[in-house]
């Protein structure tokens, strides 16, 4: 099986103050998976996607999607930060959360148009929230506030889009609408990395893993490395404490 | 005076007209870049910026040995930037939090420039005379030139924020997002707080190094409460920035013995008291009934679906039944039976009661409404 890679990590190191928190991770993601980012608290998740964003400045190593700087290749990539990282009794309305999402592909000063507006419409419409458009953003629930994120992302219309714990804090309802809808984009053969928490659902919802722990355990098919060992040396011996965290629904 | 009066002396006095307009700018300035600096989380950086400001004008004063306001300015300017740039060190070279080091440079730079004043007291200059009005502000002293170099900043940042609206409204709420986009939050960032710094520089000689971050903060405040559009925030703050200029200056010039700037810092603060109780969506009052109204309405809905309950189970809806039997149940007064009898969800016939068609359909519908709030 080779396909396509759509990002390619080599040597990436990115440390706060003196500590690492990634260590000589090399990574590559084939074009069109749903791949999940799993790891205790701490392993760099976040830091993962965010030195591949270029939101952080990693000390060494280099990334490239689809084979060039991110810089170069920001139209192919879409992000949806935690809900938590941004405060929601900020003025506006969940409407123009999603209008942010065009942004990009307008550039400096120009201002939204009617066509940036369309497609503002219709990623609402596709995470069901078409009918809270005018809703201040304080307003909506946790899971609209994250049926929101994803709906900026998705205007983007990317190739690739990494996602920041997106289940966080959302209800069983809205967990199955998203994973609906990731499925839907590797379906259309994006490719999908999601920082996630719960073990318990991997084999479910993702076709590919990442193990981390501030340095690579594992990558791969969850057929194939997502097992006993891959979780031990990623969560420690008392990992199956955390797969009995979340029983299932 | 009366009212008309004063605003013919607004139009005729040269001094008056002066200071009315200055302080009418610089509300309007101060609450464009107050709402940037409230939603930034940014409110305590005003007053540090401001404190650090005054060493600056000390100095400028050492050098030049004369009041020119321009010279002022510029220490001000280049102190309080100074400042901002050591709070930003200290928050990103060492653990301490950012209100640590919005504290210790405010005490620092105040206590320098307060230092400085005192020394420049004792100097055999005359000139000085007058210095220590920048501790409170002297709007009295607003020069047609220094109302010029306002209304000329709050121009050019009105174009700015125009120009650069949606990219500075991205990077306020969600900067990282901004930054994975492509645009350089760093000079947005340096961009917003350097206005910030101009316009606190700009208040000095009005409003005083003490009371600046009020001028700043208090109309971003206020106008925080009535909107949830921040096009519309930034220009109620400008608003209220701008009449509380207007309002501050009119009672300190009709009144003796009430410096212009703590009056328009006042006038801000009756804006943020206002509105903080009788905003219809955020004020203390609207809540206030809402939850009242809502807890009545809740008590009035678990009557009703009590009575649904025990209706649905007779083959005709509108059997009457005892008062006594909602006796057991805490959520039923004469009151509730009453007002559910006015809104003609119930009849009511001596010591029976009995659920009107159109009270049966309300409980029935408030059972759906419920199981679906359950389902979401």
């Amino acid at each position: 099986m080779s396909r396509k890679i759509a990002v390619q990590i080599d040597d990436l190191t990115v440390a706060y103050n003196y500590k690492p928190v990634l260590w000589d991770i090399d990574l590559s993601i084939p074009e069109g998976v749903l791949m999940a980012i799993v790891g205790p608290n701490g392993a760099g998740k976040s830091t993962l996607i965010k030195s591949i964003l270029d939101i952080i400045k990693p000390i060494a190593g280099s990334v490239k999607i689809y084979g060039k700087p991110y810089k170069k290749q920001r139209a192919l990539v879409a992000y949806v930060p935690q809900k938590g990282s941004v405060d929601w009794d900020f003025p506006t309305t969940a409407f123009d959360v999603v209008m942010m999402g065009t942004y990009g592909s307008l550039g400096w000063i120009k201002r939204p148009g009617q066509k940036e507006k369309k497609a503002a419409l219709e990623a609402l419409e596709k995470v069901g929230m078409l009918s809270f458009r005018n809703r201040q953003i304080s307003q909506l629930s946790g899971g609209q506030q994250q049926r929101v994120f994803l709906a900026r992302a998705l205007v983007q219309n990317a190739a690739i889009y990494f996602m920041d714990e997106p289940f966080q804090g959302v209800d069983a309802t809205t967990e199955k609408a998203i994973i609906n809808i990731l499925k839907a984009l590797r379906k259309a053969g994006k490719t999908v990395i999601v920082v996630h928490h719960d073990l318990q659902t991997v084999p479910e919802y993702f076709d590919w893993v990442t193990f981390l722990n501030v340095k690579k355990i594992a990558t791969g098919p969850v057929k194939d490395i997502f097992n006993d060992d891959n979780l031990t040396k990623t969560y420690g011996i008392n990992y199956k404490v955390a797969l009995n965290q979340h029983p299932s629904p | 005076m009366r009212l008309y009066e004063y605003i013919e002396l607004v139009f005729t006095d040269y001094t008056l007209r002066t200071i009315t307009l200055g302080t009418a700018v610089l509300g309007a300035i101060c609450g464009m870049l107050g709402s940037f600096a409230v939603l930034r989380k940014q409110s305590l950086l005003g007053d540090a910026i401001s404190h650090a400001a005054l060493p600056g004008i000390a100095i400028a004063f050492l050098i030049t040995e004369t009041k020119n306001s321009n010279a002022f300015l510029l220490g001000a300017l280049i102190s309080g930037l100074i400042g901002s740039f050591w709070i930003r060190g200290i928050i990103t070279k060492t653990k301490l939090k950012s209100d640590t080091a919005l504290g210790l440079i405010l005490s620092l730079f105040f206590g320098f420039g307060m230092l400085l004043l005192t020394y420049i007291q004792k100097m055999p200059n005359a000139n000085q005379a007058g210095l220590e009005n920048y501790l409170f502000g002297q709007a009295a002293t607003l020069l047609a030139s220094d109302v010029w170099m306002m209304a000329i900043i709050t121009g050019i940042c009105f174009c700015v924020l125009l120009l650069f609206w949606k990219e500075l409204k991205l990077s306020v709420f969600d900067a990282d997002y901004a930054k994975t986009l492509g645009f350089n939050t760093q000079f947005l960032d340096i961009l917003i707080t350097a206005f910030i710094v101009i316009a606190i520089v700009l208040g000095l000689q009005t409003v005083g190094v003490v009371l600046m971050s009020a001028m700043l903060l208090a109309p971003a405040a206020a106008a925080r409460q009535w909107t949830n559009s921040l096009a519309i925030m930034i220009t109620l703050a400008a608003i209220f920035g701008a009449t509380s200029g207007v309002v501050g200056t009119a009672i300190s010039a009709t009144h003796e013995h009430l410096s212009t700037g703590p009056v328009i810092v006042l006038i801000a603060a009756v804006f943020v008291g206002i509105s903080f109780i009788a905003s219809p969506s955020r004020g203390l009052l609207f809540r206030e009934i809402r939850f009242r109204k809502n807890r009545n309405d809740l008590q009035l809905h678990k009557t009703l679906s009590f009575m649904y309950n025990i209706a649905k189970d007779h083959e005709d809806i509108t059997h009457p039944h005892a008062i006594k039997i909602l006796n057991n149940f805490q959520g039923f007064t004469k009151r509730s039976l009453q007002k559910l009898e006015d809104k003609n969800y119930v009849s009511i016939q001596g010591t029976m009661w009995s659920l009107t068609p159109e009270g049966y359909q309300t409980a029935a519908n408030l059972y759906n409404q419920l199981s679906h709030i359950n389902d979401e």
